[in-house]
């Protein structure tokens, strides 16, 4: 059997983690093919249920990474993102999803080497926890 | 009011009635000697050295001009022979009384009086009695600590009860009005109360200097205009005084005046609220407020200015010139335990330093550097000149500044302590001056300039700009643009640099006229909105706003001020708040699409 290879929605901040991405590109930084971005433009705009319904969707893990607290373009985007982060693991809790399985990540747009860092150590720790447990569920019956 | 008109000296005068004679007089530019005169306060006739003859009819009499009423008709004469003869028994009486009195020397040398034939009581004496330390006590700062005693030759002037009684009269407020009115330098703040007086220091001169409670801010201040510091005014603290208002000629003085608010609508902002100066007694070691003459570069600037407090000599605490002088660089900066940062400005102003020891001091100069950055244009060649003069340059930071000599050289002099890293040994260097180059930091209230106008601040707590290079005056809020010292310590050529790049970037817009809107910003779907407001909580720039459309509450979004950052969509209870490009259709179609896809 093949080894399992999670999958990752990352949301990215438009002005820090995105670049930072494209900079971990353009540097030809390695970082495993496991993620997938979704563009926002603030990590504070990244609703809750986006992130539920990737979970929903299968995915084994979700990246929610922006700019610094005082780097924002939007001055306090972060500081919301945070607030919202600590309800959604609540919620994530009573799902039964595990801690790990979202993750908040301050990234700038100069931190290509990081963002790299930060998927490669996500990649191995959602290794580690395994599938999803709803894509598992979904996927006993066949 | 009526006028009178009188006849002094020979001269037709004129003068609003109840005027006194002495005031007709110098109005008409006719001097009358006074001693107990003072425009500020009630006439006394005291010395009576102003006495004048004056003539009605026939008849003349000797009266004191600076009580006497200006009438019409009066012929007065203020150098008759009588005057003369009258002044003159006056003076020597005087002479006799307070011998030693400048004042009254003064007066017998220009009446020619060489010697008093009266018997001297007290040699010593310098009083004479005029009161005006009295009146004005209890005029003008209505405190009246002092007041005569005694009668006749008893006649005295002192607090009440002063040493007679073992009960704490002191009432003085050691305003020191008394003694600076003091005709002859009788009167002593210290022998009326045991309260010492507090100079009011000047900021301007940081402390080097006083200034009165009424002041005009520093010279080329703009506008160039008085202000009164309520909190020293004796007006303020007793109700009285009000000298200032009958001095002044322009009748500018207004103790009613208020702080009030004016509201002015405006198109673009230019923050340059600058920078507070890191305090250095923060470090102990290197002894600010500790050692006398361990001073900031800004002290430093102040003592080197010709108009300064010392008139441009570097002085020590105790009025010497320094044989030597260290200046110690990177003091709250470049420090992993106060400001992280280079505060740019200090290598260069610390050479100026040197070279200005140098120059008008003739002291040896030591400077203790971490590194020396002089970056800017004729920097470098300037610090070449400042080796080349003979400063002594010596690498590493300072450990401490002391005054424990451990040997005769180090005997009276403030010793500092540094790591010389270039020979690799501690050094201790003795010197009569210290010079903390005293980090940039921050002003104090930067966070509420921030939070008012809607912008960023980094984390050593100045403002950010919305791109460090690509937009370096500009902020996250449209229209507000910061430049100076408030968005990074930077010296004088890189400030005007930036203020002109402000300048430039405001008048664009201001002559444009109009402003070009983000495309990715909030919409709000009325059908569906609530109006229950948590969009306009949630929003850090205050684009929307609740009110009432046609009986209903819903939110509406000011496309001018929203920057798009999705904060109000995710709070929306209903999804009636939506950002264009970004809507959670969107978002959420483009999740699906990625978890199908696997």
């Amino acid at each position: 059997m093949a080894e399992f290879e999670p999958q990752i929605i990352a949301f990215c901040c438009n002005w820090c983690t995105y670049a930072a991405a494209d900079l971990a590109g353009t540097s030809r930084v390695q970082y495993p093919a496991n993620v997938r971005i979704v563009r926002v433009m603030c990590s504070g705009m990244v609703n809750p249920i986006y992130v539920l319904k990737a979970f929903e969707g299968g995915t084994d893990g979700v990246l929610i990474a922006g700019c610094h607290l005082s780097d924002c373009h939007y001055i306090d985007g972060p500081t919301k993102c945070d607030e919202a982060v600590e309800k959604m693991r609540k919620t994530l809790h009573v799902l039964g999803l595990e801690d790990g399985r979202l993750r908040r990540e301050m990234v700038a747009a100069s931190e290509g080497v990081f963002f790299a860092k930060v998927i490669r150590e996500m990649v191995e720790e959602l290794k580690k926890l395994g599938p999803s447990p709803f894509k598992t569920k979904m996927e006993a019956p066949a | 009011m009526s006028e009178v008109t009188l006849e002094i000296d020979g001269k037709k005068v004129t003068a609003e009635e109840g005027t006194t004679i002495l005031e007709a007089a110098r109005c008409a530019g006719i001097e009358i000697p006074t001693l107990c005169y003072h425009r500020a306060l009630s006439p006394y006739g005291g010395c009576r050295i102003c006495t004048v003859e004056i003539f009605r009819g026939r008849r003349s009499r000797l009266v004191t001009s600076c009580v006497y009423p200006a009438e019409d008709g009066l012929v007065v004469n203020t150098k008759s022979d009588n005057v003369i003869r009258d002044r003159k028994v006056l003076i020597e009486l005087m002479l006799a009384k307070a011998p030693k009195a400048k004042a009254i020397q003064d007066l017998a040398r220009e009446y020619g009086i060489k010697e008093t034939r009266f018997k001297t009581e007290d040699p010593d004496n310098l009083c004479i009695l005029c009161g005006m330390c009295a009146r004005v006590c209890e005029e003008r700062v209505g405190v009246s600590a002092i007041n005569f005693v005694g009668r006749g030759v008893e006649r005295d002037v002192k607090t009440p009860y002063q040493g007679t009684v073992d009960i704490d009269f002191d009432v003085c407020i050691a305003c020191g009005s008394c003694a600076s009115i003091c005709p002859t330098g009788a009167i002593k703040l210290e022998d009326i109360t045991a309260k010492k007086p507090a100079p009011i220091l000047s900021e301007f001169e940081m402390g080097l200097d006083s200034r009165a409670p009424i002041y005009i801010p520093f010279p080329q201040a703009i506008p160039n205009v008085a202000t009164l510091d309520r909190s020293q005014c004796v007006h303020f603290a007793t109700g009285k005084c009000r000298i200032c208002e009958e001095i002044c000629g322009a009748d500018a003085i207004n103790f009613e005046q208020e702080d009030e608010v004016i509201e002015i609508e405006v198109g673009t902002i230019i923050v340059a609220t600058g920078y507070d100066q890191f305090d250095p007694s923060v470090i102990p070691q290197y002894g600010y407020r500790r050692y006398d003459n361990v001073i900031t570069g800004l002290e430093f600037e102040r003592l080197s200015c010709a108009a300064g407090p010392t008139e441009g000599k570097i002085l020590l605490k105790d009025g010497r010139q320094p044989e030597s002088v260290a200046l110690v660089h990177c003091v709250g900066s470049r420090d992993q335990n106060y400001h992280e940062y280079c505060s740019r400005v200090c290598c260069m102003y610390a050479l100026k330093y040197a070279h200005l020891a140098k120059e008008l001091a003739g002291a040896d100069v030591y400077q203790f550097y971490i590194d020396m950055r002089c970056f800017g244009e004729g920097y470098e060649e300037f610090y070449k000149r400042c080796s080349e003069e003979g400063v002594n340059f010596i690498r590493g930071k300072v450990a401490k500044v002391t005054d424990e000599a451990i040997t005769d050289e180090e005997k009276g002099k403030l010793i500092v302590v540094s790591e010389d890293t270039l020979l690799g040994k501690m050094v201790r260097v003795p010197v009569d001056m210290v010079v903390l180059c005293s980090a940039l930091e921050a002003r104090s209230d930067a966070e509420d300039v921030a939070k008012l106008l809607t912008i960023n601040r980094r984390a050593d707590g100045f403002f950010l700009e919305r791109h460090v290079k690509l937009d370096p005056v500009a902020t996250p809020t449209d229209g507000v643009f910061i430049a100076g010292c408030c968005e990074a310590p930077r010296d004088i050529p890189d400030t005007v640099a930036q203020a002109e790049a402000t300048a430039g970037k405001a008048l664009s817009l201001i002559s444009k006229g109009t402003v070009t809107l983000e495309a990715a910003i909030s919409t709000i779907d009325e059908s569906i909105c609530h109006g229950c407001g948590r969009c306009e909580e949630i929003c850090t720039f205050s684009a929307p706003k609740v009110a009432d459309k046609d009986g209903k509450l819903v939110s509406s979004i000011n496309e001018a001020l929203c920057k798009g950052c999705g904060s109000c969509a995710v709070v929306c209870p209903t999804g009636a708040v939506s950002i264009r490009h970004f809507t959670q259709d969107e978002i959420l179609a483009q999740v699906s699409a990625l978890t199908e896809a696997k």
